[in-house]
């Protein structure tokens, strides 16, 4: 009967740590838009949005790079959410870099040989900048291990004068 | 003339607390319970001081007294007299008043409500409080003077931050913000109180604390939706939380003082986790204060920081002496706490609250973490990151998932020890309301792997929750033979605080299942269109009719006309709106929302040809959105049935 | 026991007021030196829409290319109709560009995310402007000078590298300096490919940001 309790908690552990492990993203994929969208122009009308927005692939893979670089002129949003014109701008070099075959990759380092590192929104996981991932994890399965002990030791102390 | 006086009343009410703070101790020392009630009236008196002081800024905004320097700053003849009125937190300087004044009257409600509770608890609390008022008096007469004369005096002013006088909820957020911000002092002081009297061996303290955090919770937790309202409304990107700092300032003592008012339980319930619950109520008034002083010193840029001045170094200053005092006292009073360290059981509630607790301070840590990252990597390594909402999207993700987990979790697991048997019957509704939802959400086209873990972890801890609601109408209606309605009635009046808990759970689900909802099946699109074009988005399909302009006495407003068009009739119009402010250079956006319980459908005028030939629209529907505000509303209902007292059984 | 927790306690305590105060002397708008400098400049080929005055002009249309200038310096400064901070350079930039005149320094004007008829407008409101300014449809080459805002002004050297950047409204003191040196440093022979001024920003930054 134990066991089972303490398998529970174990349980319970190795359930916390594989959602804190695996590193994928909701948050990427979520403004993923565009995606059942359609462009009704009746008079053919050819800006640079309309123009553009018939291809699902490119405009996913657009608003993803575009949401994970910072929007210079509105501190803290992404490219991808702020509706200020340098952003729609950008947004739109983005769509053509990718169109015109580079990859993610490449479009996010001409973004930073421009602006710095300061233009990703998410530090890149290298070098100093991986404290900032690994100090939350840390803690968590730290405090995880801290839990098992202590409730081992709690639930191992002879029941004395009883409470109930 | 009226900033003289309220510059006076300011001066006084410094005085006044200065020698409340001091001579609480000094009677308790000398045992006079007649000198304490003396000194009670200081807290009193600062109340109505300052009091005096805002309603002289109320006054002086409202007749335009432009000698006033905080007028001069914000005022305006062309702003509306609403708008008028609530500039008195549109800045720094008015901010500081309003938190002084929100203070005071903490401070006074405390001591009205407990003045006749025995032991030196509640007058060592009311001397932290007057500290704390004391810090604040000092910011209103150096740094954030808000009555600083100003000559000659200007004939009109620039008006208030345009950001600040285009929506309605400005005048809600910032108040409730406020009161449930400066409202964690209260606690904060009680910690103190318990510490310096010794009631901190006792768990009587622990009681009141309780329930001046649960309100403070309450209000903060309103404040942080109407926030996020006010955000999505104004903003115009359609979102309504971007881990600015300043969102991340409060939301880092919401989390702490969560984690507090579930460990209290088991508290009071098992005599443990004092210490821990200690660090808590400290830690939060701690990151009320250090949230304040990231968003305004100007050490961090945000939407919301106020101009940089000197008040950043008093607010360093004061929290390194309330983080010494703190340690002091907290390592001083360590070693006297005994908890009778014993669980009956690993699988308790007990055990549920400990992993809570844990999910809870490391999502804080984490929040906080990513916020002052950009500042340790400049100072270390000398160069400029970000760290913006990707990060903490996917760093607090896993940690969401694992409290909407344990909000179904706990309520299903008793106190001590669960039986098996008992918890598989109790773990079934659950477990099909995990399904149900999950299967809706894939039928609905989610394929991500969090959007579906929080669709089944929502749907699971919604019908725990509900279910343990329901086991007690369901018994009472056994047992007394009442009716399913006054069941409900009379099992919350009974047992306010364990069903209002339950209220609050459902209300988080309700805001988590908006928020996983809309951002899972967000769908938007961009388009330039001309007169009579039309653009879809999930179905909804506007046509613009026209773009508009007009001068109003303060802005003047672009707008652009779109029907919304079904089965080829026009069904209604969404109007974004452009508001250009003269103190600006940027336009204000003003999108448009139409909301129904399945979602919204928003609008947003993005540019426009000024001789109206064409407009650029950002149209976006995000469904459920609107249970994301209602959800906050159903946390908030919580939070007061929780913090009624309980009557005593009829 | 309460001493190691108090140990504890100043551990995190203290680091945290150190990295407070250490960041409280900076101000979180300046962005520090572009990435930019000592890089080679990014090339454009712009078309002209003002075309300055006197020697200095160039008429509309005229299709200006950065690679045009090698071997010159180049004063390359982003301005828009709608940006107050630019009012107060305007003319100290038109001065220092004819003080230069007949030397191996171009100046030209970008104008962001404004159209060509409120860039003259502005350009006639403010007395005329008197090196030529150049359109930047969808602000391409701002984004490849990484621009923050405007007024900014890069300063090339003769090499074709970004030598300095300066945010804000620039002084004619910084102009002359630079441009100075820069010459300087083109016209000796032994002229090392290292940028002569400092390549930081100065000036306080986000003047004005759209």
């Amino acid at each position: 009967m134990r066991r089972a309790r303490q398998g529970l908690v174990a349980l319970s552990l190795a359930l916390s740590l594989a959602l804190i492990l695996p590193r994928a993203t909701a948050a990427q994929q979520a403004p993923a838009a565009a995606r059942d969208t359609q462009m009704v122009t009746p008079e053919g009308l050819r800006s640079n949005a309309s123009a553009k927005a018939t291809d699902p692939a490119l405009e996913a893979r657009t608003s993803g790079v575009a949401s994970g670089l910072r929007c210079p002129v509105c501190q803290g949003l992404s490219i991808q959410d702020s509706p200020s014109e340098l952003s729609q701008q950008m947004r739109s070099l983005v769509r053509d870099q990718l169109a015109a075959g580079k990859t993610d990759e490449e479009v996010r380092a001409y973004f930073i040989s421009k602006y710095g590192e300061w233009i990703l929104l998410e530090p890149k996981a290298s070098g100093f900048n991986t404290l900032v991932y690994a100090l939350p994890i840390l803690v968590v399965v730290g405090g995880l291990g801290l839990i098992l002990t202590l409730v081992r030791r709690w639930t191992a102390v002879p029941a004395d004068g009883d409470k109930t | 003339m009226i900033g003289t006086l309220a510059h006076g009343a300011i001066l006084v009410s410094l005085a006044v607390v200065a020698f409340g703070m001091f001579f609480i101790p000094f009677a308790i020392k000398r045992g006079r319970r007649d000198w304490v009630a003396l000194a009670y009236s200081a807290v009193y008196t600062n109340f109505l001081l300052i009091t005096l002081a805002t309603v002289a800024m109320v006054w002086a905004l409202v007749t335009h007294d432009f000698s006033v320097s905080y007028v001069a700053q914000v005022g305006s003849k062309a702003t509306p007299l609403f708008y008028t009125i609530i500039s008195l937190w549109g800045a720094l300087e008015g901010s500081i008043l309003f938190w002084a004044w929100v203070l005071a009257m903490y401070a006074a409600a405390v001591v009205w409500i407990n003045a006749n509770r025995p032991g030196n608890l509640v007058p060592y609390a009311a001397t932290a409080l007057m500290g704390i008022s004391l810090f604040f008096g000092i910011l209103l007469i150096g740094p954030a003077d808000p009555f600083k004369p100003v000559f000659p005096v200007p004939l009109d002013g620039p008006g208030p931050n345009p950001l600040l006088q285009n929506h309605i909820l400005m005048a809600v957020h910032p108040p409730l913000l406020y009161l449930g911000y400066v409202g964690m002092s209260v606690p904060f002081a009680f910690a103190v109180g318990a510490m310096l009297s010794g009631e901190v061996l006792t768990d009587d303290w622990i009681k009141i604390t309780r329930r001046w955090t649960l309100s403070s919770w309450g209000l903060l937790s309103a404040a942080i939706i109407a926030g996020m309202w006010w955000s999505y409304e104004v903003l115009g990107w359609g979102g309504y939380w971007a881990w600015d700092p300043v969102e991340n300032a409060s939301f880092m003592p919401w989390l702490t003082a969560t984690a507090f008012l579930h460990s209290v339980m088991v508290q009071e319930r098992r005599g443990m986790l004092r210490l821990w619950n200690l660090n808590l109520v400290v830690g939060t008034f701690v990151l009320t204060i250090l949230g304040t002083f990231l968003t305004r010193s100007g050490i961090i840029s945000s939407v919301h920081a106020f101009t940089t001045g000197t008040i950043g170094y008093y607010f360093l200053a004061f929290i390194a002496v309330t983080l010494l005092v703190a340690l002091a006292l907290v390592a001083g009073t360590s070693g006297r706490l005994k908890d009778e360290n014993r669980f009956d059981a690993p699988a308790s509630r007990e055990t549920v609250f400990l992993l809570n607790n844990l999910f809870l301070t490391a999502f804080m840590f984490t929040v906080l973490l990513g916020t002052l990252f950009p500042l340790v990597a400049e100072s270390v390594r000398g160069i400029k990151v970000s760290v913006g909402e990707p990060f903490f999207n996917r760093m607090s993700l896993p940690m969401i998932v694992a409290l909407l987990f344990l909000m179904g979790v706990g309520p299903a697991m008793p106190w001590k020890r669960t039986s098996m048997a008992e918890l598989k019957g109790k773990l079934l509704p659950p477990l099909i309301g995990a399904t149900v939802m999950l299967v809706i959400a894939v039928a609905f086209g989610a394929r991500n792997f969090y959007a579906l873990v929080t669709f089944a972890f929502v749907g699971f801890s919604g019908a725990s929750n509900k279910f343990e609601i329901w086991y007690g109408i369901r018994a009472r209606h056994r047992a007394h033979g009442e009716n399913y309605l006054t069941a409900l009635f009379r099992l919350m009046a009974g047992n306010r605080r364990r069903y209002g808990g339950y209220v609050a759970h459902l209300g988080i689900l309700t805001v988590a299942l908006g928020i996983a909802a809309s951002s899972t099946f967000r769908t938007e699109t961009e388009a330039t269109l001309k007169p009579g074009d039309s653009m879809t988005v999930s179905g909804h399909t506007v046509r613009l009719k026209q773009v508009w302009g007009r001068e109003e006495v303060q802005r003047s407003v672009i707008g652009a006309t779109l029907e919304i068009v079904k089965n080829g009739t026009v069904t209604g119009t969404i109007e974004p709106k452009m508001n250009f402010y003269p103190t600006s250079q940027q336009p204000v956006p003003t999108p448009q929302v139409k909301s129904s319980i399945a979602g919204d459908l928003y609008a947003n005028l993005q540019a426009f040809r000024p001789d109206g030939s064409s407009a650029t629209i950002r149209l976006i529907y995000e469904p459920m959105v609107p249970w994301i505000w209602f959800g906050g509303m159903i946390v908030v209902l919580g939070s007061v049935l929780s913090i009624l007292p309980t009557r005593s059984r009829a | 026991m309460s001493r190691t927790r108090a140990f504890l306690g100043m551990l995190i305590t203290v680091p945290l007021i150190w990295l407070f105060a250490k960041s409280m002397s900076r101000d979180p708008r300046d962005l520090g030196p572009s990435p930019l400098a000592g890089r080679e400049a990014p090339g454009f080929t712009l078309a002209v829409f003002a075309p300055g005055q006197e020697a200095l002009a160039r008429p509309v249309g005229d299709s200006v290319r950065l690679a045009m200038f090698k071997g010159q310096v180049v004063v390359l400064n982003f301005w828009a109709s709608w940006c107050l901070a630019c009012r107060d350079e305007h003319e100290t930039l038109s001065e220092v560009a004819r003080f230069y005149v007949g030397k191996p320094v171009h100046f030209l004007g970008v104008l962001y995310n404004d159209d060509a008829l409120s860039g003259n407008k502005w350009i006639a409101e403010m007395g005329g402007q008197s090196y030529p300014s150049v359109l930047d449809p969808g602000a391409r080459t701002a984004i490849d000078y990484g621009l923050y805002g405007v007024p900014e002004t890069f300063f090339l050297d003769a090499s074709g590298r970004v030598a300095f950047k300066n945010t804000g409204p620039v002084t004619a003191t910084v102009l002359r300096r630079v441009v100075d040196s820069l010459m300087a440093a083109a016209s000796a022979p032994t002229a090392p490919a290292a940028p002569a001024a400092p390549a930081a920003s100065a000036a306080p930054a986000g003047a004005g940001s759209k």
